[in-house]
């Protein structure tokens, strides 16, 4: 268990002049020990080069990276003491389970009645405990990720456990039995997770706190709420949520704000300029005709999808979403509808950057 | 076109990877082959495609039987999840392939049309390599499309995507699909998808097709506990009942007043906890309405994925998953009661198969 | 079988016959003559008789034959003891990426080029004690050293001249079926902590079994039918301690104009390789499934 702190930044050549040189933009972040954070991101934003630094697999080009105070920059990833978990299970094929789970602490010279209590802890906690002697080429993807991660859980001493995409491979239905697990294991041994994903879903629910990353940048670094309430930057906005914020363009001036041709008083005080204006589906609501805080729209489609139906409007050029409730009548397609955009869980962005 | 499978069966050496099974893809209209991993729908496809002869049975386009007739033949075009494209070939002499192998006029034109439509009109020189995979997916999806075949079939094409990339391209798919006129089928493990894509669902478990009808139909009133399984995410919370003179029992506890059909009732009376009642996650709730059940119990797990919660509560029936709306924190060993509307509740048979289903809004 | 199927198009057939003319005329037909010629005693072009299953008979309890067996089945197990581990040696110590792996991989490729006959007429000059530059270097340490006069030296200096020509094939193979492993086994096996002997055992030798059948069975069966580089180099001697088998056969067929017994033995030498390869495919098959029977 450590506390990570990292002060660094990553670039592809020597002597980076703009952003596009480097693969991470100076940033500096502190992973404290014990705790669950996840790098949340689009392909190509980073964040499997920052865990490749964590895990001592690439040294940055500037800066350093210390576990627990102590310089660990030129470190490699057995000296760091780390775990990780990859995208595909990696497991010895030749080795049944247990060797597997008992493969590192050979390797360390631990004694074999050691190992063998540590190897049936790790087991039982993983739910292995019946599949010790079988051979581990011959099991299912999900069994084969939990060796992955048993081999890192079994160093009592391990540092931090990094994973890479972990569930990539899995079916959908084990990957709620695989996060509840790595969160039960997480309560139980107190181990600072650091956990790289594309899927907010599995970065939100296993994190306690999420690292938004894009083109290098670690854009914001919040709780799933403080994410979901008040993203700080239309970006965090677009990717957290299924679907993702909308946004609608907006001019500001004195206290009123024109959207799409109509003039609405603005809730507060907003700067002058161009603006945006930004509501989750889950909040954008049907509001009366003409209600204040409203814009009409015209409905496009209606969906489905099972547990609630999806409301896709256009105004002036700009597609929203809505969720609507199971309960409430959806209008029909070419309807106009009235949508409440302002109110208290509107967030306004100015060049990409939130300002109230 | 319209095209059906009557009757076919997939074995390979002692191995059954389809059962016997007819189905029918609406024509015009877009259908999801929905299962798991193995479940047998890229063999479906392949039968569908013609890459494959079924063992027995028939395959008919338009009437006329086509089983023995390889794919060339067929006029299918097929996209894989594997961003399969000609790597020698630009992006614009990839999409211009099928094109020209019809000898087809103003090839050029076409050509910066479809990649206009995708989003990939600046890639036109470049080569499949250079690109990413969400570009290299949609030169494939260009491709598939310029060939304009009247059966397109796409092979779990999202899954090797970022997950936002996937929502942005299914969603255009869906577009392009409506916009249209070739039968669309589509294989995919998630039921969100399903759901998302819209059209008409086959639901696939392990070589078997269990249900096949409009999409919103088939999730709202699965016909056997197996496609509940398999069309839920989160999945189904399911508990052991028996019948009563006024509903089911849950699993010794509560009481669902739900009006059973007769038969039924009878089978289970007789041999007792053989129902099986399906909850679906939603439809669990904290804030109590008049008429619901409890169901006390202790939080185990809370999951919070930013628009909805996810509990995980031990109550006396069993281990449930509730999804609740917006952002709630929950301690861990607290003491939750979920609330239930009984007519919210899903009742199967000893069989499996559905004897009650929760009434639903239809028609979009 | 569906009762509905089309009558099959037979037309294509008609495509592949000028192919099955041309391996009619170069490989049935004088398969046929060999079977033809291996039941007849051929005593001239015009008088033949049909003698059965004499000369099988009589093949069989050749001592020439039995020994040049042997040490055609010595030479080939010891080909394969040396060039398999070696092979494997050169394919880990080569460079993965970049232009230095292009180089290696040329220059390693280099002897696989070569004529197989300049091959043995290298070796035969670089042996010699005059001219050769090993034979004049061993000559100089004082080694007593000829592969004229020796068994032991011929037999070594054949071994050796196989290993030169034939290992770079090993490596490549065994390269190629390195370079298919992904990254991440390597990082898992750094972060657990294994050695580079357990990296080789657990990852890298699992990983390279398909491969490595193919090399033993290329490997195997080139050996076992060897001719021209040891020709040119020894002849078969001294006296036969390196006439292998397919030498033998020539001495038989053309030397002696022995073509009954020669056509006799050609097919059952034809059939040992069959049967080795046949076994020793098989055993690697099992050993293989064996650690992969339940693979999902």
């Amino acid at each position: 268990m450590a506390r990570i702190d990292l002060d660094l930044a990553h670039a592809y050549r020597a002597n980076p002049r703009e952003d596009a040189d480097y693969a991470l933009l100076p940033l500096k972040m502190s992973f404290r020990d014990g705790g669950a954070y996840a790098l949340l991101g689009p392909s190509g934003c980073g964040k499997t080069t920052m865990l490749n630094i964590i895990s001592g697999l690439v040294a940055p080009s500037h800066g350093s990276v210390a576990f627990d105070g102590r310089d660990v920059t030129r470190a490699s990833p057995q000296e760091r003491n780390i775990a990780q978990v990859f995208q595909f299970p990696v497991i010895y094929d030749t080795m049944t389970v247990a060797e597997n789970l008992a493969f590192p602490l050979r390797n360390r010279k631990v004694p074999e009645d050691r190992i063998r209590q540590r190897v049936g802890e790790i087991a039982e906690m993983l739910d292995m405990s019946g599949q010790l002697d079988q051979r581990a080429a011959g099991l299912a993807a999900d069994a084969k990720q939990k060796i992955s991660l048993g081999r890192g859980l079994v160093r009592s001493d391990v540092s931090a456990v990094l994973f890479d995409e972990p569930l990539t491979v899995i079916d959908p239905h084990l990957k709620w039995q695989l996060r509840r697990k790595l969160k039960q294991i997480h309560r139980e041994l107190g181990l600072t997770l650091i956990y790289v994903t594309h899927d907010q879903v599995e970065a939100l629910t296993f994190a306690e706190e999420v690292m938004v990353m894009t083109r290098g940048r670690a854009v914001q670094v919040g709780s799933a709420e403080a994410l979901f309430e008040r993203p700080a930057h239309t970006f965090v906005g677009h990717f957290i949520g299924s679907p993702g914020m909308n946004f609608l363009p907006a001019r500001g001036h004195g206290g009123g704000l024109d959207i799409a041709g109509l003039t609405l008083a603005a809730p507060r005080v907003l700067p002058d300029g161009e603006l945006k204006i930004g509501i989750r589906p889950e909040y954008l609501r049907l509001a009366a005709t003409g209600a204040p805080g409203a814009v009409p729209a015209v409905v496009t489609q209606v969906q489905d999808v099972g547990t609630h139906a999806m409301l896709g409007a256009e105004l002036a050029g700009t597609r929203l979403k809505a969720r609507l409730h199971a309960d409430v009548a959806p209008p029909a397609i070419g309807d106009t509808v009235w949508l409440q955009v302002l109110d208290a869980h509107t967030c306004y962005y100015r060049d990409e950057e939130l300002v109230a | 076109m319209q095209l059906t499978l009557e009757r076919v069966t997939q074995r390979v050496g002692a191995q059954i990877w389809l059962h016997e099974q007819s189905i029918a893809p609406r024509a015009g209209a877009v259908t999801v082959l929905l299962g798991a991993t193995q479940a047998g729908k890229t063999s479906l496809m392949r039968l569908m495609a013609g890459l494959d002869a079924p063992t027995t049975g028939t395959v008919r386009v338009d009437g006329r039987d086509v089983t023995g007739r390889p794919v060339r033949e067929r006029n299918v075009a097929m996209v894989y999840q594997q961003f399969i494209n000609y790597p020698s070939l630009t992006v614009a002499d990839n999409i211009a392939s099928p094109l020209r192998l019809r000898g087809e006029k103003d090839i050029e034109g076409r050509v910066r049309a479809l990649a206009d439509k995708l989003h990939i009109g600046m890639f036109l020189d470049r080569l499949p390599a250079e690109l990413s995979g969400g570009q290299q997916q949609r030169v494939a999806l260009a491709r598939a499309l310029a060939k304009n075949a009247p059966l397109m079939l796409l092979d779990e094409p999202l899954v090797n995507l970022d997950y936002k990339l996937r929502e942005g391209l299914r969603e255009e798919l869906t577009q392009l699909f409506a916009s249209g006129d070739s039968t669309v089928v589509y294989a995919t493990t998630e039921p969100g998808e399903a759901l998302l894509l819209g059209g008409y669902t086959a639901v696939l478990d392990a070589g078997e097709l269990l249900q096949y009808g409009p999409t919103s139909e088939v999730f709202h009133e699965p016909v056997s506990l197996r496609v509940a399984r398999a069309f839920s995410d989160p999945p189904m919370n399911l508990i052991a009942a028996t019948a009563v003179a006024t509903g089911v029992r849950l699993a010794d506890g509560p009481l669902l007043e739900v009006a059973l059909p007769g038969d039924a009732r009878a089978a289970s009376t007789a041999a007792p906890d053989t129902l099986t009642v399906g909850l679906r996650a939603s439809a669990l709730k904290v804030e109590p309405a008049p008429g619901d059940v409890a169901l006390p119990g202790r939080v185990e797990l809370a999951e919070i994925s930013g628009s909805d919660t996810f509990v995980h509560v031990h109550t006396a029936v069993g281990e449930l998953v509730a999804q609740l709306t917006g952002v709630h924190r929950f301690e861990l060993g607290a003491h939750l009661t979920l609330h239930l509307d009984a007519r919210q509740a899903y009742v199967f048979d000893a069989a499996g198969r559905l004897a009650v289903a929760p009434r639903w809004r239809k028609g979009h | 079988m569906s009762t509905t199927t089309k009558p099959v198009n037979q037309k294509a057939w008609f495509l592949i016959l000028p192919v099955l003319v041309c391996v009619a005329f170069s490989a049935i037909v004088p398969l046929m003559t060999v079977v033809n010629y291996s039941v007849q005693d051929i005593i001239s072009p015009e008088r033949r008789v049909f003698v059965g299953t004499e000369w099988f008979a009589a093949m069989m309890r050749d001592d020439e034959l039995h020994g040049a067996l042997l040490r055609q089945l010595g030479f080939s197990f010891s080909v394969l003891l040396v060039e398999i581990p070696l092979g494997i040696a050169l394919a880990l110590s080569m460079p993965a990426k970049g232009w230095k792996s292009s180089a290696v991989l040329v220059v390693i490729a280099l002897s696989l080029l070569i004529p197989w006959n300049v091959v043995g007429t290298i070796w035969q000059i670089y042996g010699r004690a005059d001219i050769g530059l090993l034979g004049y270097t061993l000559q100089r340490l004082g080694i007593d050293y000829s592969y004229t006069g020796s068994a032991t030296d011929a037999w070594l200096t054949v071994l050796v001249m196989d290993v030169w020509h034939w290992t770079p094939l090993v490596a490549l193979l065994g390269f190629a079926g390195l370079r298919s492993i992904p990254d991440a086994y390597y990082q898992a096996a750094r972060i657990d902590g294994a050695s580079k002997f357990a990296v080789f055992r657990y990852i890298q030798l699992p990983k390279m079994r398909g491969v490595l059948m193919i090399a033993v069975l290329l490997r195997f069966m080139d050996s076992f039918m060897i001719y021209t580089e040891p020709f040119v180099l020894t002849g078969g001697g001294p006296g036969n301690a390196t006439t292998f088998l397919s030498q033998y056969l020539t001495q038989k067929a053309v030397g002696q104009f022995d073509l009954g017994p020669a056509a006799a033995f050609s097919l059952i030498y034809f059939l040992i390789i069959l049967l080795l390869c046949f076994v020793l495919y098989n055993w690697m098959q099992r050993v293989g499934t064996q650690k992969v029977e339940v693979e999902q």
